[in-house]
């Protein structure tokens, strides 16, 4: 990283260095929610108490949930577009769809928090709400994690420092708020759709 | 012949025969200088092992003298000398890359065959008639019941020769290993499962064993004895174990030291069949008939009975069994109490 | 073989200041921090010695009370623990290091700054581990911290915590440095060094960073399960709510695996480069070196069981994990033999880093033969939780491992320091080292398969298990003495060591074709590379004279303290777990602080 123009250091690949960088730590990532899956997978049907999940799942707020962050993913290739043709107000308005989608996302995670809360699933309840909680809470983590990040690089924007020079910044967002999308499809599946 | 080939030849034969050496020391050790040892087998599961086990050291020693005699050749053989021209750049040869990674596939095969029929065959299911004991791991003593008998005991596990013993394992804390290593391989307790095995002795005689996982403070401090009786041995057992606890004449230390043991907080944790109900430490009903206390720790004489209760944490870090205050006196009724109780 | 004449006035300013506290502390020098990383680990390896050798004397008699039961299991808690991730790991990272950018022709890392922070994160959650030992207890369930024994009804004091938190802070130091490796070895090789022409040595730093990346996101996850157990009420393995302990063991050996693997790679690749260089001939067999090291890395993957053959899996899960267990055997047998081939009609030359290069393979076959002892699981069943398997770990970890450091240390001395390592002190240091280890862990094999189970902070007197212990007992003071041997040669060696030419050795590699040590920006030219072996080549003399020769202006990375900073930052969040939101916070503070600084902090 840097303040500087981008650079084009020559490398053996031709692939930039924090682009391969990056997806070094999706794979690490892979194995980072896989453990967290497996495990719930593996605890699925064990609960000794409720509430079990078919009491609690919204399926209906979860596929909507599942649209915003597909759609999010849309908007995020628009504004990489967008910087990449230092297309200053297109960069502004789909950093800001992909921020909004995602805060969206997070405020319905927080709504089904506090719902099953209030039917009795806490952290402790069972191995469903142990499992449950710290895998989705994670993926929440790391969607406001990108959140945060996508405001940033908005900020930049606004200043006028976002230019074609600096798509690779926008480019490494994108991979990484894409690979949280596809991870919210795998819990969408594994979870939530198959009971 | 060139000195250097010859010397080889002489560290081959000393590679050898120090390959062979453990075997041959092994071979001179007994089961009385080693009494916990694993490879002097006592029961048809402990012997299938033991097959295993000569396999795999064969296979061991073999490869050993093989490969760590070519490196003591190389070294030797191609050591620098003045006058020694440069050495060819060799970079390879496939003949040899296949050759010898197919031999190993070929030992390895030949140890799968035996070890895959060895773990079927030890973990199928017991043979018809065995006797059924159920084990259960605490922090830190082993628990043992017999079912069909009605007998619950503690950290001496007797059973008749050359009848299967099929073990169900549990644990009432946290992971333990039951381990005779005479009898065979070990097996874990564990939370929420119950786990199986089974053997059949084939000797009769004294056995240690020792809890094989970390489990705490006195996991060392975990050993229990295996006692294979004759059938006639084992039914008189069964008989004592299953009758009620003596009782003492009156006015008697023993009658004293019953006493001390219904009002002194023993009955918290311990059962004495008839007299007291708690469950956290060994049924006590006949303590004064087994060899040991404390898991096998101690010997069961009156002087280590009173040094143990006078201040359990202290001879055995971290127990749960508690210092309860008593006098001098009262100790020593206790320890007569229990002692009588054979 | 010159010395560099070129004049250095074309390095920038910044990155140019060699003296001083602060210029440790900023440094993004990958060759400092190679030094960083060896020193600490060092000194990090003497301590889990000590921790050995104290339960040496308390072994070395039956119903010894020289420590408490409670110190006993702390002490092999942590002398596993440091010797793994304080001690070897970073050992080999500081080969990583120093060696590989010089291996493949770079100036420095791909990312120097992640690099400083990697090192700084390590040595502060290797402090954050052993402050347990004063605040209330080191952890005492093992280095590999079963559940349920680490629960908080059965652990409730705070030594897993530190346990916990310790590994989670020194995975994100592992993660960190792995992924710098990957990119560095994949995007940053000179003109011509195509994968199959990287020393072995750089080739086993590749897989070993992929094992890494991989690995301890798997261990990481099992930590967060038993942190939040222990804090939050959660059920991941309280049996009471239909959880399984056993899921611990399968996460945990699901990284434990690759973990060893990660521990002996390297080693491995170091004497790959020991053993040609000293015998005067290329590596026999150079691709399939290769390819058994990354196929060790894949199969690494299918064989975690075979440390739970005791716990009941059943039996078409144990014979499973038995085969592949036994499969992995061949690669690392066609190691050993290509290595033999290596040395195999060579002219040997016996300098302390070929004879612990040696000492290494015949000590590892030792170990490797245990092992695959232990691969039978009836016949397991007789040795895990034994002795058995203490000999074992230790002949392929010490002998193996730490030996074949050793070599690398002896090796690449003179490059980073400009001075030879003693040969009289280094002789004496590696005979002592090979006796005394096997005076040390030949014994353990036996009193194992005898009956002695592992972590035990004491015996019966009349199993036979006496004077064993008490040879391994002498042995391990035979061990501390050889290293201390290693310590004075070192010491004595930094100010009057010989003098090192850039070639000490005469050997194939790029590093010993710049000075020793060499200038800040490694290569005056980056060098063009036509093969293997590129010192042994016909285009050596241009090679050698195209690295010594600046052209232009080489920009090299200026220092930064923002590393540091962040890491500090980092590791006083994690801590606040343990030490309370009084830490926590102000760390979180720092550490966005830092990261925040770092992003926009200028390249000039």
């Amino acid at each position: 990283m840097g303040a500087h123009a981008e650079e084009a250091h020559h490398t053996s690949t031709g692939l930039n260095n924090r682009k391969l960088l990056f997806w070094s730590f999706l794979g690490s990532e892979c194995m980072f929610f896989g453990s967290l899956i497996a495990t719930y997978l593996v605890y699925k049907g064990r609960s000794q108490v409720g509430p079990y999940p078919h009491e609690v799942f919204d399926i209906p707020l979860t596929s909507y949930s599942a649209f915003l962050l597909l759609m999010s993913s849309l908007t995020m290739v628009l504004a990489l577009a967008a910087v990449q043709h230092n297309n200053r107000k297109g960069s502004l308005i789909w950093l800001a769809a992909t921020a909004l989608l995602g805060m969206h996302f997070v405020a319905n995670q927080v709504y089904e928090f506090t719902d099953f809360l209030h039917r009795g699933l806490n952290l402790q309840t069972n191995l469903f709400g142990s499992t449950f909680y710290v895998l989705t809470g994670f993926h929440g983590t790391h969607v406001t994690v990108g959140v945060i990040w996508l405001w940033s690089l908005f900020m930049m924007a606004l200043r006028g420092k976002l230019g074609a020079d600096r798509s690779l910044d926008v480019e490494i967002a994108g991979l990484y708020w894409h690979f949280v999308d596809v991870v919210w499809i795998a819990i969408f599946t594994l979870i939530y759709l198959i009971q | 012949m060139a000195a250097p080939d010859r010397g080889a030849k002489w560290l081959r034969l000393c590679a050898l025969l120090l390959g062979l050496l453990p075997l041959v020391l092994l071979l001179g050790c007994t089961l009385e200088q080693y009494p916990q040892s694993a490879m002097h087998p006592r029961s048809d599961y402990a012997i299938w092992l033991q097959d295993l086990l000569e396999g795999l050291v064969f296979w061991v020693v073999l490869i050993f003298v093989l490969v760590e005699g070519a490196l003591i050749v190389a070294v030797i053989r191609f050591r620098a000398r003045p006058g020694m021209p440069d050495p060819k750049p060799v970079h390879g040869h496939t003949g040899l890359e296949i050759a010898w990674t197919i031999a190993p596939a070929l030992i390895l095969a030949a140890v799968a065959v035996p070890t895959v029929a060895t773990v079927f065959k030890t973990q199928s299911k017991a043979p018809a008639g065995a006797l059924q004991v159920e084990v259960i791991g605490h922090q830190w003593w082993w628990e043992f019941r017999y079912p069909e008998y009605q007998i619950t005991t503690a950290n001496e596990l007797h059973v008749p020769v050359g009848r299967t013993v099929s073990v169900s394992l549990a644990t009432a804390d946290v992971i333990h290993s039951f381990w005779f290593p005479a009898m065979g391989g070990k097996r874990d307790v564990v939370p929420a499962r119950t786990n199986h095995m089974w053997f059949t002795p084939n000797s009769t005689g004294e056995f240690p064993g020792q809890c094989a996982e970390l489990c705490g403070i006195s996991h060392a401090n975990m050993r229990m004895k295996l006692f294979v009786r004759t059938p006639e041995e084992f039914d008189a057992w069964v008989v004592a174990q299953r009758a009620g606890p003596a009782e003492p004449d009156t006015l008697s230390t023993e009658a004293r030291g019953k006493q001390v043991f219904m009002t002194a907080g023993c009955v918290a944790c311990h059962t004495i069949n008839g007299v007291s109900n708690g469950v956290l430490g060994p049924n006590l009903t006949h303590v004064g008939g087994r060899s040991t206390i404390a898991a096998a720790l101690f010997d069961n004489t009156p002087h280590e009975l009173g040094k143990w209760i006078a201040d359990p944490p202290a001879r055995k870090p971290g127990t749960s069994m508690l210092k309860l205050p008593m006098s001098p006196d009262q100790l020593a009724d206790l320890v007569a109490y229990l002692t009588s109780l054979k | 073989m010159a010395t560099t004449t070129a004049p250095i006035a074309a390095v920038h300013e910044q990155s140019y200041s060699p003296s001083g506290l602060w210029s440790w502390i900023t440094t993004v020098d990958h060759k400092r921090i190679g030094v960083l990383y060896g020193v600490t680990a060092f000194i990090f390896f003497l301590i889990g010695g000590l921790e050995a050798v104290l339960m040496r004397i308390q072994l070395m008699r039956p119903g010894n009370e020289f420590v408490s039961p409670d110190f006993f299991n702390q002490l092999f808690t942590m002398h596993g623990t440091t010797m793994i991730f304080l001690g070897v790991m970073p050992l080999s990272a500081s080969f990583f290091n120093f060696v590989v950018p010089l291996q493949i022709g770079a100036r420095d890392v791909a990312f120097p700054r992640l690099n400083a922070f990697s090192y700084w994160v390590f040595l502060l959650g290797g402090i954050f581990l052993n402050l347990s030992f004063f605040l209330g207890g080191a952890p005492d369930v093992g280095w590999f911290g079963y559940s349920n024994l680490t629960s908080k009804q059965y652990s409730p004091g705070h030594g897993v915590d530190f346990w916990a938190v310790g590994l989670q802070i020194l995975g994100v130091a592992s993660l960190a440095a792995a992924f710098n490796f990957i990119v560095t070895i994949i995007n940053m090789r000179a003109p011509g060094m195509k994968l199959m022409r990287m020393p072995v040595f750089t080739w086993m730093t590749l897989v070993t960073s992929f094992l890494m990346i991989l690995a301890f996101p798997v261990i990481t996850i099992a930590l967060v399960f038993l942190l939040f157990d222990r804090f939050t009420g959660t059920n991941f393995f309280m049996a009471s709510a239909g959880a399984d302990p056993v899921l611990w063991q399968h996460l945990f050996w699901l990284f434990g695996h690759p973990e060893v693997y990660i521990l002996i790679l390297p080693a491995m690749g170091i004497i790959s480069e020991v053993l040609p260089t000293f015998s005067r001939k290329p590596l026999f067999g150079y691709p399939v070196v290769v390819y058994s090291g990354i196929f060790i890395g894949f199969m690494g993957w299918g064989v975690w069981s075979h440390h739970m053959f005791s716990v009941g899996l059943g039996p078409i899960a144990d014979s499973f994990f038995a085969l592949t267990t036994m499969l992995i055997a061949i690669p690392t047998g066609v190691k050993i033999f290509n290595w033999i081939a290596t040395i195999w009609g060579g002219r040997i030359e016996f300098k302390t880093a070929m004879l612990f290069a040696i000492g290494f393979i015949s000590m590892f076959i030792m170990g490797g033969l245990s092992g695959f002892m232990h691969a039978s699981p009836p016949s397991d069943l007789q040795q895990s939780d034994t002795y058995f398997i203490v000999a074992h770990i230790h002949y392929v970890l010490f002998g193996g491992s730490i030996m074949g450091i050793f070599a690398g240390i002896y090796y690449w001395f003179p490059k980073i320091t400009g001075r030879y390592l003693g040969e009289g002190l280094g002789k004496a240091h590696f005979w002592l080292t090979l006796v005394t280890m096997n005076v040390t862990f030949f014994p353990m094999h036996f009193v194992g398969l005898l009956g002695m189970p592992r972590r035990v902070y004491t015996y019966a007197p009349n199993m036979g298990f006496n004077e064993m212990n008490l040879m391994s007992t002498v042995g391990a003071f035979g061990l501390a003495f050889a290293t201390l041997i290693f310590v004075a040669n070192v010491l004595r060696s930094r100010t009057h060591g010989a003098p090192a030419p850039a070639d000490p050795w005469g050997a194939p590699t790029l590093e010993f074709a710049i000075a020793s040590p060499p200038p800040v920006y490694n290569f005056g030219s980056l060098p063009t590379v036509h093969g293997l072996d590129p010192l042994w080549s016909k285009e050596a003399k241009d090679i050698i004279q195209q690295v010594n020769t600046v052209k232009g202006h080489i920009h090299m990375p200026p220092s930064s303290y923002w590393p540091a900073v962040s890491a500090l930052g980092m590791t006083m969040l994690m801590s606040g777990i343990v030490f309370g939101w009084w830490v926590g916070i102000p760390g979180l503070v720092l550490m966005l602080v830092g990261f925040y600084s770092w992003s926009f902090e200028p390249c000039h």
